[in-house]
């Protein structure tokens, strides 16, 4: 029996599952710390699992438990099988997919939680002594199946976005607003319905109606706009673990899903600070066209300097610091590894080298750092934005690559700009600004002009970027 | 445990969840969604209790939930486990 009855050390042990997945995220901290703190997460999952094993299978099993723990254990073999390939196959470029993916299955498992609990309310101890499910249960249930479907749906779309297997452009249809606004009080109506009789109908329309929302809500958000999706459907996979918890009167899983909640939360807040876009305008959608927002007109044809690997090179050799700005064209190219290359054998013409990151420069949070630490590049080398762009004025390098948008002073000075008021960084301070790039044509996800491109002191390094850094590295090399 | 006790340990989380969270060092925003994703896979527990207690359809969905749930639980650790092990200092 769940919640009401069990023993107080099942409640305790619970509990301290719930302690040590606090202490999983107080780990990552620092990286030092992570590892550790990743190992607490293993440890309070082991528990978990262990204590709801030993409380559901009395201590003398019948024949039909054992059955029934028989398929648990193949069911968490399978699961942990495909899980473990998945992880150590996975390219750390395509993260973002694989986090999507992950965040799919947690709400679809809620889903069939939800559902497995509402056909068996007593397996779970949520019955009354009425034999109903009590109203406020049925609710956290409601709910539970609510955000778990739309974080199912949600996440298929961002994972079929961020994959490439659908376009990343926004879909957008007439009236979106209108359709989800009347899907959202569809699915409150059924919900109301849900707690007032128990009807599974009621159920099974509000699991419906909101893997039709989650699909609808995603499909508009462009591209470009995919980290604060990515960390908004995180939030929403621990809310749906949340109201599960609520509903099984589990502290681990209360605990967990506040945990990952406000964790994905702070994520898209994060990401929309770094954009300047509001959370609104993000889920309406619509940003990131594939044909520009005001791209149109801005072209004109200005002088620009052409430098060379060789150029390139002899410049850096020369400077005290160079910091370099890598964006996700960078990973497109596979540039990272030879980059590190570079920057270790200026390091060994002493040059101070640095890597500055744009929470915005990868797929998703973080992601632009942990492609240079799978590129070997020590994390005491790599600096965050704000902690970085003071630093310019005294730079005589800025090395960009596969980055645009985090580099465009229009961010600062046009207001008519759809990039205006992000956080960019200030490469127009540093001596030299080197900007590879494959055409003069090309534009970046904003589909703005960089006025970077024409500046007096800008060598434009045209060609492909993992191209361009190898022979930059060779002319190091002579 | 009644509603008001659940609720307050909801609430309380929310805020430890606000204030660890926002103490995570940027550069591990990744390894923090991954392990996020892998922790909120504790749902297996319903999915467990479904599957060890119930006969019929909702046993079959419970078995169901806690194959995706393991996936979630071992991918999600492995992974971050993977990213971790890459981030080191200089002059290693």
């Amino acid at each position: 029996m769940a919640g009401h009855g069990l023993p107080d050390w099942a409640l305790i042990a619970y509990l301290a599952s719930g302690v040590l997945f606090i202490l999983a995220l107080r780990g990552l901290s620092s990286p030092t710390s992570s590892r550790a703190g990743n190992r607490y997460g293993m440890a309070g999952m082991a528990i978990a699992v262990v204590t709801t094993l030993v409380t559901q299978i009395s201590a003398a099993p019948t024949a039909g438990e054992l059955t029934a723990l028989g398929k648990i254990v193949a069911a968490i073999a399978i699961g942990a099988v495909i899980g473990l390939v998945i992880a150590r196959r996975i390219q750390m470029t395509a993260m973002p997919q694989l986090v999507a993916a992950f965040h799919s299955l947690v709400g679809l498992a809620a889903v069939l939680v939800a559902a497995a609990a509402m056909l068996s309310p007593a397996a779970f101890g949520i019955v009354g002594a009425d034999g109903l499910i009590a109203g406020v249960t049925r609710v956290e249930m409601a709910l539970g199946t609510a955000i778990g479907a739309i974080t199912f749906s949600g996440s298929i779309i961002a994972f079929a976005k961020l994959n490439g297997s659908m376009s990343g452009a926004p879909i957008l249809l007439p009236a979106r607003h209108w359709i989800n606004l009347a899907l959202l009080l569809a699915i409150f109506f059924f919900m109301f319905g849900f707690w007032h009789s128990q009807a599974p109908i009621d159920f099974w329309l509000v699991t419906g109606l909101a893997f039709l929302l989650g699909f609808l809500l995603i499909v508009p958000i462009g591209g470009a706009d995919m980290p604060v999706v990515v960390s908004m459907l995180n939030s929403y996979s621990g809310w749906a673990a949340a109201a599960m918890g609520f509903t099984l009167h589990n502290t681990a899983m209360v605990i967990t899903g506040a945990l990952v909640g406000s964790s994905g939360a702070i994520l898209s807040y994060i990401m929309c600070r770094a954009m300047n876009r509001s959370f609104v305008s993000v889920i309406a959608g619509g940003f990131g066209t594939e044909n520009g927002a005001g791209g149109e007109g801005t072209k004109v044809d200005r002088p620009w300097k052409r430098g060379s690997a060789e150029d390139a090179a002899f410049l850096m050799k020369e400077a005290e610091q160079v910091i370099i700005i890598p964006g996700y064209g960078m990973a497109v190219a596979q540039a990272q590894h030879v980059l590190r290359e570079m920057a270790d054998l200026l390091k060994k013409e002493g040059v101070r080298v640095k890597y500055a990151i744009h929470p915005v420069a990868g797929r998703m949070p973080g992601h632009m750092n942990v492609l240079l630490a799978e590129a070997n590049v020590p994390y005491d080398e790599v600096f965050e934005l704000e902690d970085i762009n003071g630093e310019f004025a005294q730079t005589d390098v800025a090395f960009i690559i596969g980055a645009n948008d985090v580099v465009n002073p229009a961010a600062k000075t046009d207001k008519a700009s759809p990039i205006y008021g992000m956080p960019v960084f200030d490469v127009d301070k540093a001596k030299t600004i080197m900007f590879i790039k494959r055409s003069m044509g090309g534009v970046g996800y904003a589909g703005v002009d960089n006025e970077v491109f024409y500046r007096d002191q800008t060598m434009m390094l045209l060609a492909d970027a993992k191209k361009m850094v190898e022979d930059i590295v060779k002319a190091l090399q002579h | 445990m009644d509603f008001i006790a659940i609720l307050s340990i909801f609430v309380l989380a929310c805020f430890v969840g606000y204030y660890v969270v926002w103490s995570v060092t940027p550069a591990l925003h990744t390894p923090l969604m991954a392990v996020t994703n892998a922790i909120s896979s504790v749902i297996v527990v319903g999915a467990l209790i479904a599957g060890a207690a119930s006969a019929g359809l909702s046993s079959w969905l419970g078995l169901a939930a806690i194959v995706l749930a393991s996936i979630n639980i071992f991918g999600g650790f492995a992974v971050t486990a993977r990213m971790l092990a890459m981030f080191k200092r200089k002059g290693r």
